[in-house]
């Protein structure tokens, strides 16, 4: 077990690492001149030019660049942006990144608290009409693009039926939550009828398997057996849920963007518009960062939920 | 009062009908035993007299349960008062009939949980719970500690008697066993048959006993009935029907189940040595599975590997064969050299036949196609396809079916065909009869023997029945934790065991088998 534990936080280790030197080379990877990108739309002069390559320590070797950069990154400090001309790291922290956290986080709870269970219930509605019908509603969610649902849902319930606001993200904790709502219902749409189709199969599985019918043989109630299926699909259905949150983060730039909310979104893309390396470099790090971390969660989770894996023997 | 008695019970699914109207009844303290090979309809009887049919399959008829009258169709909620108090069913394989991630003792103080709450008491507390568990465990001769234990760090045997002390959690009056020893070792089938016996007795449970072997019934059950095709051929006292059997089905059972009597075999000349195997060593994650081991096979010869699972037989033939590749160890074939994994091998020198036919073929290629594809890889036309077929003794018509219209017995057919495509020298039969009916089982072993006389054969045969081994087999090697603890002829092996493993695996088979004289 320590040692599986182990092994994984080395692996973690070692995705990290290659996302840092993939993103450090982002800007040496860039078309242009650095410099000049790096001064942006500020006027050229020698003397600029100059201070620039004194500041990023451009004439450094590039392993020595890529080892300032990390040590710096690792105090949290990501640079300064060159369109707005602060620290990145102080542009993500106010209120950027707990925006995008936020709403990430309220769309996954949206979707495993709805769709969890209507998976069960589909699974044990089998090819019933019940069934049918949440299946296929699961399946338009599948196959419509997140921003068709969120435009669906702007029209809907914030202008035609005006219950919602239409765009920002609020002040105080509640108006940001009721803000947050409507995006985040946009946002869970796809994911959580994966969620749901991912449920329903596994606790089909689980269900039609033998230990289901001894369990019932020995006289254990419809609830206890559901029980006990549940828990054994919980281990596939964990690890989709990790998939399913690292996906719902690229999911909310679309949305950001529909609904008008400052976060991480807004500030990728117009670092992109603008050139701002610093900044891109920024939220690259962030994301993958993020999205290796979840991805090292839901394995510690399925750790824990496989007692098979945890003694390290495979799957008999 | 019998403890369950059934009346006029009539399965069916759709417009088939898979069990015709059928009386049983056991008193308690007693044990009826249903025989019948897969498709008999005797698992369908099972588990409709628990109301555990699966969807689509509608039963008929009269369960009576002590004082409780089930009129079937019953709904759920009558069932779900019946089950675990009065009737509980075990089902055959105790790798699957647990759940994975949950330990030993809450599977079991579920049951016990579940006993409480129909009978309306409050839930009994944990450290009661934890008593009562520990009681359970030690009435099925297990350790308490086997509470904290998952099933997958335990042997199938010890899995079973925890199935067993949870099926019998809620004290039932009758309890269901499908093939509860189907799944296991040999050595463990008897000890698992006998603690059932055991607590027959002691429980004054009634047993219903449902197996494909008549070799089991023997001394365990009082009455026998034996179905075919979903109808009672045959029924009465187990004596009398072991003895004296009426029906000619019962005869033809009877005459299939392998017994330990090796075939005398006229001592042939023993070939040259086709494949030698010297110091094969094989580790998983640590575990030594093989140590050390040689085989020597001679030309047209049936040589057994015999050993209990985990015993690294299967192992051994996947080295041989070439799919694994071992740690050391040398290998020649015919006087040359063999290489370890399959870079560098021919198809005709080793060819295998797996165990379950129903995995093996691949589902979506008719039989044809998958008997051409062997005799392709071979480099021989697929106009030998019929041919080949009609060797296995199969119809030529078939090759245009896929596998799930085919029997059992005919997949296995097509395996062996595919196998032989390649026109091996040596063929591996790794647990090829193991999945297989008795009377198929029978068939099969007959179709192998005669192949090796007409094509000159040598067969590596891997098998964990000894009763098997024995109709089959020229020599036998009993492999034991990764090491071959005996080797010999058949007959000298089977009557003259020198290993203490080797008698106690004679021992258990000779208590699983008829005995001859009796049943001749």
């Amino acid at each position: 077990m320590a040692w599986l534990l182990g092994q994984r936080l080395v692996g973690i280790v070692l995705v990290l690492f290659v996302i840092s030197v993939l993103t450090f080379s982002l800007p040496h990877l860039a078309p242009g001149d650095l410099v000049r990108t790096l001064i942006g739309n500020r006027q050229v002069t020698p003397q600029l030019q100059e201070q620039i390559r004194a500041q990023y320590h451009l004439d450094d070797s590039l392993p020595v660049q890529y080892w300032d950069w990390l040590t710096n990154a690792l105090h949290g400090d990501l640079g300064t942006s060159v369109q707005l001309q602060q620290p990145v790291s102080a542009v993500l922290a106010d209120r950027r990144l707990p925006l995008t956290v936020a709403l990430a986080l309220l769309a996954f709870v949206v979707a495993v608290v709805t769709c969890i269970p209507l998976g069960v219930f589909a699974a044990l509605r089998q090819r019933t009409a019940l069934d049918t019908v949440s299946t296929t509603v699961a399946l338009v969610g599948l196959s419509a693009p997140p921003f068709t649902i969120a435009l669906a849902l702007l029209y809907a319930l914030a202008y035609y039926v005006p219950i919602f606001p239409v765009y920002g993200s609020g002040h105080g904790a509640l108006d940001v939550l009721y803000h947050l709502l409507l995006p985040a219902a946009a946002l869970a749409a796809g994911v959580g009828a994966m969620l749901m189709r991912i449920t329903r199969t596994a606790m089909i599985r689980e269900l039609d398997s033998d230990y289901v019918l001894a369990a019932r043989g020995r006289g254990l109630s419809g609830r206890a057996v559901i029980g006990l299926a549940l828990r054994n699909a919980a281990i596939p259905i964990v690890t989709s849920a990790g998939l399913v949150l690292t996906f719902l983060i690229s999911g909310t730039i679309v949305v950001e963007t529909i609904f008008s909310l400052p976060g991480l979104g807004q500030v990728l893309q117009n670092a992109v518009q603008y050139k701002d390396l610093p900044m891109l470099q920024g939220v690259t790090l962030v994301i993958a960062a993020a999205i290796a971390v979840i991805a090292m969660v839901a394995d510690l989770i399925y750790l824990g939920l496989d007692p098979r894996v945890r003694s390290g023997r495979a799957r008999s | 009062m019998s403890a369950l008695e059934v009346e006029g019970i009539t399965v069916t699914h759709g417009s088939r009908t898979l069990v015709e109207p059928l009386d049983l009844g056991i008193e308690a303290g007693r044990c009826l035993a249903i025989i019948g090979e897969s498709g008999s309809g005797k698992s369908m009887t099972a588990r409709a007299v628990a109301g555990l049919l699966p969807r689509g399959v509608h039963a008929t008829g009269t369960v009576r349960l002590g004082p409780h009258v089930v009129s079937l169709p019953a709904s759920e909620r009558v069932w779900s008062r019946m089950r675990g108090d009065r009737i509980a069913l075990l089902l055959q394989d105790p790798f699957t009939s647990l759940s994975p991630v949950h330990t030993c003792g809450s599977q079991l103080s579920a049951a016990l949980l579940a006993a409480d709450k129909r009978r309306g008491r409050s839930r009994r507390r944990a450290a009661q719970r934890r008593a009562d568990v520990a009681a359970r465990l030690e009435e099925v001769h297990l350790d308490p500690r086997v509470a904290a234990q998952y099933p997958h760090q335990l042997s199938g045997g010890m899995r079973q008697r925890v199935a067993i002390a949870a099926a019998l959690a809620a004290d039932p009056d009758v309890l269901i066993a499908d093939e509860p020893t189907t799944a296991l070792d040999a050595t463990v089938q008897a000890d698992v048959l006998d603690l059932l016996t055991a607590l027959r007795s002691e429980r004054g449970l009634g047993l219903l006993l449902i197996s494909h072997d008549l070799g089991i019934v023997q001394g365990r059950a009082q009455d026998v009935i034996v179905m075919q095709h979903g109808t009672v051929v045959e029924r009465g006292d187990t004596s009398r029907v072991l003895h004296h059997p009426e029906h000619p089905y019962t005869r033809r059972l009877l005459a299939a189940s392998p017994t330990l009597a090796a075939a005398d075999r006229a001592d042939q000349p023993a070939g040259e040595t086709l494949l030698r195997a010297e110091g094969i060593e094989k580790s998983f994650d640590g575990r030594r599975v093989l140590r050390d081991v040689r085989v020597d096979l001679h030309a047209r010869e049936t040589l057994a590997l015999v050993g209990a699972s985990g015993s690294g037989k299967s192992t051994l033939a996947r080295v041989i064969a070439g799919l694994e590749v071992p740690d050391a160890g040398a290998m020649t074939f015919d006087g040359a050299s063999l290489p370890a994994g399959r870079a560098g091998r021919i198809p005709s020198q080793i060819q295998v036949v797996f165990q379950d036919p129903n995995s093996t073929l691949n589902p979506a290629f008719t039989v044809g196609r998958t008997v051409a594809e062997a005799l392709r890889t071979a480099g021989r036309p697929a106009s030998e396809v019929p041919g080949l077929l009609a060797m296995v003794e199969l119809d030529p018509e078939l090759a245009g079916r896929r596998p799930a219209s085919l029997s059992g017995g005919q997949r296995q057919r097509v395996a062996i065909a595919r196998a032989l495509a390649p026109q091996p020298r040596l063929l591996i039969c790794d647990e090829s009869v193991s999945a297989l009916d008795v009377s198929v089982q029978d068939q099969i072993l007959q179709l192998l023997g005669r192949l090796k006389e007409q094509l000159h054969l040598s067969i590596l045969f891997i098998s964990h029945d000894l009763a098997v081994v024995a109709q089959i087999a020229d020599r036998v090697a009993v492999m034991h934790d990764g090491v071959i603890v005996e080797t010999g002829p058949t007959a000298i092996v089977i009557d003259t065991p020198q290993s203490p493993y080797t008698a106690e695996l004679v021992a258990s088979a000779r208590a699983q088998s008829l005995t001859t004289e009796e049943s001749a």
